[in-house]
């Protein structure tokens, strides 16, 4: 009873909390990573540095007017945030924060299932997501976030391409589709699979960057062209829904990239005898510090870099990241025949 | 076989989307409404509307003395409102025959300069603000700042600053001012750099303004374009160095001009003449004669009947005025201003055609108006 339904439930609880928590200080992170980076402050009046402003934010959201367009169609309008929402947090399921550990005598694993598909399942439910957007545009019967989820269905189905093709060659390297075989994979052939696969690592950051719709892709809400994009019509905790949707996605393709390419919770050298002291800091907080360098990656990528246009996006997805993906995948696979 | 044609043409009929960018939008800087023809995100046509903020100050010109509308002109071009200044003194001295003393006329060529990098400052800003570099935009404010202490120094006003007067200045520049001046240049040079850092080789900054609106040279003179507009597309006009004014004659510069007449060269052509503004201002201060600071006004300003058409080089292009006077009233009877914003905006119709949505506020950037000064 306790290892089959409380435990699973105690760790839902805990992962979807911890994960609405980080996700509102993200947006407190952003934005003062961003004002560091353009000689400001960011925010400072809530609390010492601010750091009660994501509380203060989420105030404001809940407690502001919820407006719906006369002639948006209701229904599809109301459940566009809901849609784009719970597939970014339903990933967390299947991402591992660290190994099985014994806890007050008992076994507990750091996950909250282990499902032999598991990189599978995130793929085609982080693809749900973009169900979202597009309804979102076509709900809100206004021109720009119409215009605006166009290009978020062109760009998210593209680049999804890229991505799932690439994670095939990670597939290939680890022998298997579970997250925690990924990474025991990773600690067995004695090499973190960032060197293994280079290019597999860089295609997967900056195609995940297109399907998270940060900058320098995030066409869908290009503020200055579209005045908001698809969100142009929401307010209040609808529109919040979207905007915590996109860090929650930002932060599934940090823990993804992290567990695929740098050994998700294996502290660095894990195969290393002389610096097996670093096994005693818990697992986990590998896994975060990893994560938490792609998120900052990602926010400084947003300070420094301009905007692509649509054109060029697509041609950068379908002429140069697709291809080299195949690429990529053709020589993983001709090398590990090879070898066997 | 007629009813199938007509079916066939309605068949692949193509809606044009008509969609309405601005007045209020975040990048048509200020109230600038586009209307766009779009054919899936391509523009097929658009047509600029203008007048959101219009306040007459044509007409209202004509019911003011002639000092009065000194501070008229600060309200035009808002972010350069020194050069507007300048043009407007300039022009009722030519009209009244008045000898300017040369100290004034160093202070003058000193606070364009001064002002053409603060525009220019907003400008790199907000141009890459809108194709989405937004740090840059920080950093150009930082240093706008800079320049904006400098002019509190001298007149005490930071944004509308009437820092003229009809014969020369209402002030002599502050003790210590001069110096201060030189030390922010030296700051400035290397802040241009920093943004040239962050965007000249850019790759995507490159493939956002490469190729994206070019427009030949004699095109650009037909529709009237000019300043950086005009000289990205290989034409080297400057009223500076065409017909020189305040102390433009006796300082060292080059006239900075592009080849392709694409958006990145205008973005070149500005910021490198940040660099030649900065070698004006350092030649100014550091040959800055001794003497009066105004010249022998009368105390009724009243020019005798006539009028005169006189051109500055703003940052934006050529700013004339025109003004008529009947001889027997204290203010003009007819006032009229060349706005190069005006002129600019009308080649934007001209530029967007054919190409992408992203791409026209990109454009609207690239011939950096102000709406101020297109109203006016």
């Amino acid at each position: 009873m306790i290892d089959q339904v409380l435990i699973p439930l105690l760790k839902i609880v805990i992962v979807l909390n911890a994960t609405l928590v980080a996700v509102t200080y993200m947006v407190l992170l952003e934005r003062k990573v961003i004002a560091w980076a353009q000689s400001r402050l960011g925010p400072m009046r809530v609390g010492p540095y601010g750091v009660l402003q994501p509380i203060a934010d989420a105030i404001k959201l809940m407690i502001k007017e919820d407006i719906t367009p006369v002639r948006a169609d209701k229904w599809v309008f109301t459940a566009a945030p809901i849609i784009s929402m719970v597939p970014a947090l339903i990933v967390y399921a299947v991402i591992p924060f660290g190994p099985t550990v014994s806890l007050f005598g008992r076994k507990v694993s750091l996950y909250i299932t282990d499902i032999n598909v598991g990189l599978l399942y995130i793929v085609s439910v982080a693809s749900v997501g973009v169900y979202g957007i597009i309804l979102a545009g076509y709900s809100s019967n206004s021109k720009y976030p119409l215009l605006a989820s166009l290009r978020a269905s062109a760009q998210l189905i593209s680049y999804e391409v890229a991505v799932t093709l690439t994670l095939v060659s990670v597939i290939l390297m680890a022998g298997s589709l579970s997250m925690v075989e990924i990474v025991n994979a990773q600690y067995n052939q004695h090499v973190w699979f960032v060197f293994a696969q280079p290019f597999a690592f860089v295609l997967v950051l900056i195609g995940g960057l297109a399907e998270t719709n940060r900058a320098p892709f995030d066409l869908p809400e290009a503020e200055q062209e579209l005045t908001g994009g698809f969100h142009t019509e929401y307010s209040g905790m609808r529109f919040a829904l979207f905007f915590l949707a996109e860090y929650a996605n930002m932060i599934v393709v940090s823990s993804v990239v992290t567990t695929l390419f740098l050994g998700g919770w294996l502290p660095p050298f894990p195969n290393v005898g002389a610096l097996h002291l670093l096994y005693y800091v818990p697992s986990w907080t590998w896994f975060l510090i990893k994560s938490f360098l792609f998120l900052y990656l990602f926010i400084w990528i947003r300070a420094t870099l301009p905007r692509y246009r649509y054109d060029q996006l697509m041609r950068l997805g379908w002429k140069v990241l697709i291809p080299l993906a195949i690429l990529n995948l053709v020589v993983t696979g001709i090398v590990k025949v090879m070898l066997m | 076989m007629e009813t199938q044609t007509v079916h066939h043409g309605a068949m692949f009929d193509t809606n044009e989307l008509v969609i309405n960018m601005g007045p209020q939008h975040p990048s048509t800087h200020g109230v600038l409404r586009v209307v766009l023809r779009l054919d899936g995100e391509k523009v097929v046509d658009c047509d600029v509307v203008i007048g959101y903020l219009h306040r007459g100050i044509e007409k209202l010109s004509e019911n003011r003395n002639w000092t009065q509308i000194v501070l008229l002109t600060d309200r035009m071009d808002y972010v350069a409102a020194a050069t507007s200044n300048v043009g407007y003194c300039e022009t009722v001295e030519k009209l009244l025959q008045l000898e300017v003393p040369r100290r004034a006329r160093y202070v003058r060529t000193i606070l364009c300069e001064l002002q053409r990098i603060a525009s220019h400052c907003l400008w790199v800003g907000t141009h890459a603000m809108d194709i989405g570099a937004m740090t840059v935009f920080l950093y150009a404010f930082r240093e706008r700042e800079l320049i904006l202490d400098l002019f509190e120094e001298f007149c005490g006003a930071r944004l509308t600053y009437n820092s003229m007067r009809i014969g020369g200045l209402p002030l002599d520049v502050p003790p210590g001012w001069a110096k201060k001046v030189l030390e922010f240049c030296t700051i400035m040079e290397a802040k241009v750099g920093e943004y040239e850092e962050l965007l000249t080789h850019n790759r995507i900054w490159l493939e956002r303004t490469k190729g994206i609106g070019i427009i030949s040279g004699p095109e650009a003179t037909g529709l009237g374009l000019c300043g950086p507009a005009l000289r990205g597309s290989g034409v080297a006009r400057d009223v500076r160095k065409d017909e020189p004014y305040a102390a433009y004659d006796e300082v060292q510069f080059d006239v900075v001009i592009g080849t392709n007449g694409d958006t990145y060269d205008r973005y070149l052509v500005r910021m490198e003449e940040f660099r030649q503004s900065l070698r004006i201002i350092r030649q100014a201060t550091e040959g800055i004669p001794e003497g009066p600071i105004v010249g022998k006004v009368p105390r009724l300003i009243k020019p005798a009947a006539g009028e005169t058409y006189h051109a500055i080089e703003s940052p934006k292009g050529e700013l004339g005025y025109f003004i008529v006077s009947d001889g027997k009233s204290t203010n003009p009877y007819r006032f009229r201003v060349r706005p190069p914003s005006f002129c600019n905006l009308q080649g934007l119709r001209r530029l967007v055609r054919g190409h992408l949505v992203a791409d026209v506020v990109a454009l609207i950037g690239s011939i950096d108006i102000v709406l101020g000064e297109v109203d006016r």
